[in-house]
């Protein structure tokens, strides 16, 4: 069975719209300028012309010339005008199927459709502009390839029986709207200033001239000055208040456009993300591609029991190291996603080891010295009292690193370790014991003389390092984490049992690692 | 879970803390040559500097290039033999432990089940000292590569076998 098909026609209509949108700057720049004399007009809409017809034409030549062939064992794309290029990509590399709309092909029903191959680059086949319903299609004829080779990639943890998507977390207006809120942000500040640079460019006014701003608050000045001072007091207020608003609409505006509708459903192929207002995206992450956890979360929203979960896996979301699967939930909403990725919460049963004691007080000291150095120049040269702010920030400091030592611990536990750190709140990190590649114990000058290191886990995709470990400890941990890595060879990671029944079966982590091998 | 197996140091298995091998002597020797080629352009740059400010009668003759002259020295002389002895290995059945740095110390432990791929390189120096690098590629982002220089030209081959006739064994 062989079909060779075309992506859908429509897709042409979008890339000449692109080649217009991007031919409509230099039309406007020929129409303000002097080229063409007086019939500047005549000539700008001649280049905008030109473009469309040259845009289309290209963009209908590259639909002709593109086609995708699902074959018996692969999936083939030739493409190219002038010269040829084929890919052809093994059903057996393809680990998943992502589709992405935006929302211009989304109107018109089409959708981005990537095939990844955890090649660790951008290097992933991708077809754009196919109709939904064919996305679609493709997608589920991958995972039936999948499905009929032997049950070498049966997903880790509980995985519901027949096919049915189990929902593991959905977020609803009310929650992003809470959510956006603690996502309070300025940016729109950032964004104004640099519309008005582009005003700058385009208009008379000199946005950068301070008199014409100086004329502008005397004479706004006056008015107010001679409204009294409680006026003026409530002008400040006011400025404040809506300075505070337009943070938090900003906030729930971001939060809105980038979660809205956020689902995370769990199938036998793993993972199932879909989420955003007007870019709507579907990953799938496959459960045994997931390396380890990060639970993060923020100084104020940590008070409130507001977490984040994200999956550390081999396949990069856009931008970040991991994949964001809970994005604003309580401890006991992210429990369950947790177990289904196949690790564990800790608990009341944990048993914590604390970093060095020592290491509190190095940092403590060291990180107050600057500070307390650069007291000394000021309390020598500077108006009498100023030298107490850095004093005090040496003394801001210092606290700040004793109470983040109280968030500096690890616990091994019998298939997976955890270690959390921070500032003000903690981020936990999870990584399943048999999935570590390499263990490096790395120590400092200072950490040298005073007896602790840094434990470096080898995570792919991701990094897991716990600092301030006692060096006995240190050593201990690794010769532990060994035993159970040396258990398992790289090339049955995958295969091997899911951890949920190891860790049923196995009390003692010798048995755990028995059962991997 | 959460049965945490108590860490404590008496437990842990003796062979992660058992003495090291040390590298091949000519180690010291290509690391001492490499120093002196770094060397080189700066005291060059030195003297070079010092005759250009000489007609100024600034300072007395040798300032710049002296001092230049003494860390160079150090550097060529002392640092290597500290660097060298600084480094060492230690390969067991299943994985390799590879300690390096003066300063900031690292002791890594490779479990050979990880190894992705294995490079042996020799550069000019080293091949004239007979001496290799043996490089072990992990899939973690920590420690991607994990290299370990200065073995003799056979020895690095050697292991490198041993390594791969490992992978070969397990993955079958």
């Amino acid at each position: 069975m062989s079909d060779t098909r075309r992506t859908a026609l429509l897709g042409v209509v979008l890339g000449a719209l692109g080649s217009i949108r991007s031919a409509i700057i230099p039309a406007i720049a020929i129409a303000f300028s002097g080229i063409g004399g007086g019939d500047r007009i005549g000539m700008a809409l001649g280049v905008g012309i030109a473009a469309a017809v040259i845009g289309t034409a290209a963009s209908w030549l590259g639909w002709r010339r593109l086609t995708y062939t699902i074959g018996e064992t692969d999936i083939r794309v030739e493409s190219g005008l002038f010269s040829r290029s084929a890919r052809s990509v093994p059903f057996e590399r393809i680990e998943d199927v992502s589709l992405e709309a935006r929302p211009l092909p989304r109107l018109l029903g089409l959708v981005t459709v990537k095939f990844e191959t955890g090649a660790g680059g951008g290097d992933d086949l991708v077809l754009q502009y196919l109709a939904a319903s064919e996305g679609e299609r493709l997608r589920r004829l991958v995972r039936e390839r999948h499905d009929e080779q032997p049950a070498a990639r049966t997903p880790a943890g509980a995985v519901p029986a027949g096919g049915e998507d189990e929902v593991l977390f959905t977020m609803g207006p009310a929650r992003l709207v809470t959510f956006g809120l603690f996502e309070f942000s300025l940016a729109v500040f950032a964004v104004l200033g640099g519309a008005l640079q582009y005003v700058d460019n385009i208009t008379d006014i000199d946005v950068w001239n301070a008199d014409f701003w100086y004329r502008w608050l005397k004479q706004q000045g006056s008015t107010i000055a001679a409204l009294g001072p409680y006026a003026q007091a409530i002008g400040a207020l006011a400025g404040l208040v809506g300075l505070i608003v337009i943070g938090f609409v900003t906030g729930v505006a971001r939060t809105g456009l980038r979660d809205w509708g956020f689902t995370l459903t769990l199938s036998a192929r793993g993972f199932r993300r879909r989420r955003g207002l007007l870019t709507r995206t579907d990953v799938v992450i496959p459960a045994h591609r997931v390396q380890g956890l990060v639970i993060g979360t923020g100084p104020l929203r940590y008070r409130f029991g507001w977490h984040s979960l994200s999956f550390v896996s081999l396949a990069q979301d856009s931008e970040s190291e991991s994949h964001v699967v809970a994005p604003f939930a309580k401890m006991e909403e992210l429990a369950p996603i947790v177990a289904a990725a196949g690790f564990c919460l800790p608990d009341a049963g944990t048993v914590w080891h604390r970093a060095s004691k020592r290491q509190r007080t190095d940092k403590a000291v060291l990180g107050s010295a600057p500070f307390v150095l650069a007291a000394i120049p000021v309390a020598i040269f500077a108006p009498p009292g100023l030298f107490l702010i850095p004093l005090g920030a040496a003394l801001v400091t210092v606290a700040a690193n004793l109470y983040a030592w109280e968030f500096r611990r690890f616990a091994l536990g019998e298939t997976q370790i955890i270690a959390s750190s921070g500032f003000l709140s903690p981020t936990s990190r999870i990584a399943t014991r048999r999935k570590l590649h390499s263990v490096e114990i790395a120590q400092g000058p200072v950490a040298r003389r005073r007896g602790y290191a840094t434990v470096h886990l080898g995570l792919a995709g991701g990094s897991f390092a716990i600092a301030g470990v006692p060096l006995a400890e240190a050593l201990a941990l690794r010769a532990n984490l060994l035993e159970t890595i040396t258990a398992t060879d790289y090339s049955r990671l995958d295969g091997a049992p899911p951890p949920a029944r190891a860790r049923s079966e196995a009390q003692s982590g010798f048995s755990a690692n028995l059962a991997a091998t | 879970m959460d049965l945490a197996p108590a860490i404590n140091p008496s437990a842990a298995p003796s062979d992660d803390d058992g003495a090291l091998t040390r590298l091949h002597p000519n180690y010291a020797h290509a690391l001492r040559v490499r120093t002196t080629l770094a060397a080189i352009p700066l005291l060059f740059g030195a003297l070079v500097l010092e005759s250009l400010l000489q007609g100024e009668g600034l300072f007395p003759t040798g300032l710049i290039a002296g001092p230049v002259l003494v860390i160079a020295l150090a550097c060529i002389i002392r640092v290597p033999t500290r660097r060298y002895n600084a480094r060492g290995y230690q390969i067991a059945a299943d994985r390799l432990r590879v300690v390096r740095g003066l300063l900031f110390r690292s002791d890594t432990v490779v479990p050979f089940g990880r190894v992705q791929h294995i490079d042996v390189d020799q550069g000019p120096i080293e091949r004239f000292f007979g001496i290799a690098t043996l490089t072990l590629h992990t899939a973690g982002n920590h420690n991607a590569s994990v290299s370990l220089p200065g073995l003799g030209e056979e020895l690095a081959r050697e292991m490198r076998e041993a390594i791969r006739a490992h992978i070969r064994r397990e993955t079958q």
